[in-house]
């Protein structure tokens, strides 16, 4: 069992917390960023085959059936809803929850930041967060040297400079024979699973590949598009970035998509291979497509791992090492 | 079967036909994306560690392992004899199956033999066991301090650095697991 108490060395790092939580937003609010709060418990979490809910149900204090809701695993629907209603650039520090993540890099409720800026592309977006990024690391660390530029990577490259093979193909073969040419092996169950193979590679060779310090990955296959617009070629890109502080993973941001009829598609898809794969499907969330409807105005968004981000600028190898209470 | 939800340190599980131990587990998830258990194993017959990742939600067979605790009785060299105190049911064992143990075993004492599907597969003797010195050097009186060590065989055969001020016939308290001298027992 962890300690019932922090410890004074735990303290002084939430003090520092304290400090790069304050930095950040005031950041954000001097970029023109109003700063919004949205619900915790809401009807419908993200629909994301690979992110679980916490479920949670709202009991009438008078009697009656009681409801069932979700914790949030992002603020997403929420502010979009918000940045349709023309709330202009919005911003957000608050808390997310993801059910059965633990590890070093994972507490299952976590700080996210999340914000978002009508009129940007997430190229844009990609030059504010590395700024960002660079300027809480001056105010944060300001004896270290100031992190290099930060390289651009496309995901198409960094496959093929790590494994030689072709992330873009929705084939099961090449993938898995890439996996065992590069050492990594091949997971239990993912052996004939084009998106887990592809997932296990990223995870097991892409990210330890990726260059010291900040580094973003762009461009990614259009199954991995989640929310974000795809961009027409050959192949066609997901118009999506995330970026990585020596390796680990920080913040995913999007050109966000705005069409309605091809956000609803995406959510029965995601909610098919939920049940594909024995999980609950979510519910659909009508409030969230009407807003896209009435018009999301082009935009680009990005959420970041604040206990991910304070735990790199501290110097502290695990994310709970920055949260008082982790998961218990 | 188990899920990789029920995956955790000394899971023992069964993979291509043979008995696992895990001996390490760890969540690893690329952003958004599928999330994947990677754990380290040791095999229960030969004591082989590799490292296996199940993709979350794999399931993977329970390896039907047991512990038994069995007295010691005699050897012939070739076979091993113990005796299941409960059952009072007898089984063999060849040196391959008992590997290091019959370094530490002790005619009437317990140890832990552990099955496989009824199978022997291995045994664990007491964590510290006292033996008797059958040979060594002449010890050196009062030596304590520096240090050096000299090899001292046992009764059963097996060889142990001692301290210089050991004596043939002396008693010693030896750890297992390792192998190591720990004191000289009086009396």
């Amino acid at each position: 069992m962890a300690p019932t108490l922090p410890t004074s060395e735990k303290l002084a790092l939430l003090r520092r917390r304290a400090e790069a939580i304050d930095a950040l937003r005031a950041s954000l609010r001097r970029r023109g960023y109003l700063e919004v709060e949205t619900p915790a418990v809401t009807v419908c979490p993200g629909v994301d085959r690979h992110l679980q809910a916490f479920a949670v149900d709202f009991v009438p204090a008078g009697g009656g059936p009681s409801l069932r809701r979700y914790l949030t695993t992002s603020p997403e629907y929420h502010m979009k809803r918000l940045l349709a209603a023309g709330s202009g650039p919005v911003f957000q520090v608050g808390r997310a929850f993801r059910n059965g993540e633990v590890s070093e890099r994972h507490n299952p409720e976590f700080t996210i930041a999340e914000w978002y800026r009508p009129g940007w592309g997430y190229g844009e977006l990609m030059d504010e967060v590395e700024d960002l990024v660079r300027e809480m690391a001056r105010a944060l660390r300001p004896t270290a040297p100031p992190p290099r530029a930060f390289p651009r990577t496309t995901v198409a490259a960094a496959f093929e400079g790590a494994v030689g093979a072709d992330p873009h193909g929705g084939d099961p073969a090449p993938l898995r024979d890439a996996a065992e040419a590069a050492g990594i092996g091949v997971p239990a169950g993912a052996e004939g699973d084009a998106d887990a193979l592809y997932c296990w590679i990223m995870a097991a060779a892409v990210e330890p590949a990726l260059p010291e310090g900040g580094a973003f990955l762009v461009d990614y296959p259009a199954r991995h598009a989640a929310l974000s617009r795809v961009r027409p070629g050959d192949p066609p890109v997901a118009e999506r970035f995330e970026l990585f502080l020596d390796g680990i993973e920080i913040a995913n941001g999007f050109t966000e998509l705005t069409d309605e009829a091809e956000q609803r598609v995406r959510i029965h898809a995601e909610n098919a291979a939920r049940v594909a794969a024995g999980l609950e499907p979510y519910p659909t969330d009508e409030r969230f497509l009407a807003a896209l409807a009435r018009g999301l105005p082009p935009c680009a968004g990005v959420a970041l791992g604040v206990d991910r981000l304070v735990a790199w600028l501290l110097g502290v190898p695990r994310v709970q090492d920055v949260i008082a209470f982790p998961f218990e | 079967m188990y899920s990789t939800s029920d995956f955790r340190k000394g899971l023992k599980i069964e993979i291509d036909g043979e008995p696992w131990l895990m001996v390490d587990n760890q969540f690893v998830k690329p952003g958004k994306g599928q999330a994947f258990n990677r754990t380290r194993i040791k095999s229960l017959i030969t004591g082989r560690v590799i490292d296996r990742t199940f993709k979350s939600g794999e399931t993977v067979g329970r390896a039907n392992v047991e512990e038994h605790e069995m007295q010691y009785l005699y050897s012939d060299g070739e076979h091993w004899n113990f005796m299941n105190t409960e059952t009072f049911e007898q089984i063999q064992l060849t040196k391959d199956q008992l590997d290091d143990a019959w370094k530490w075993l002790q005619e009437n004492g317990t140890v832990q033999v552990v099955t496989w599907n009824d199978r022997p597969i291995s045994v664990e003797p007491p964590m510290f066991v006292v033996m008797e010195i059958t040979y060594c050097e002449p010890g050196i009186k009062g030596d304590t301090a520096t240090g050096a060590t000299k090899p001292a065989t046992l009764t059963t055969g097996a060889t142990v650095n001692v301290p210089l001020f050991v004596e043939m016939g002396d008693r010693i308290k030896v750890d297992t697991r390792t192998g190591s001298y720990i004191e000289r027992v009086r009396g």
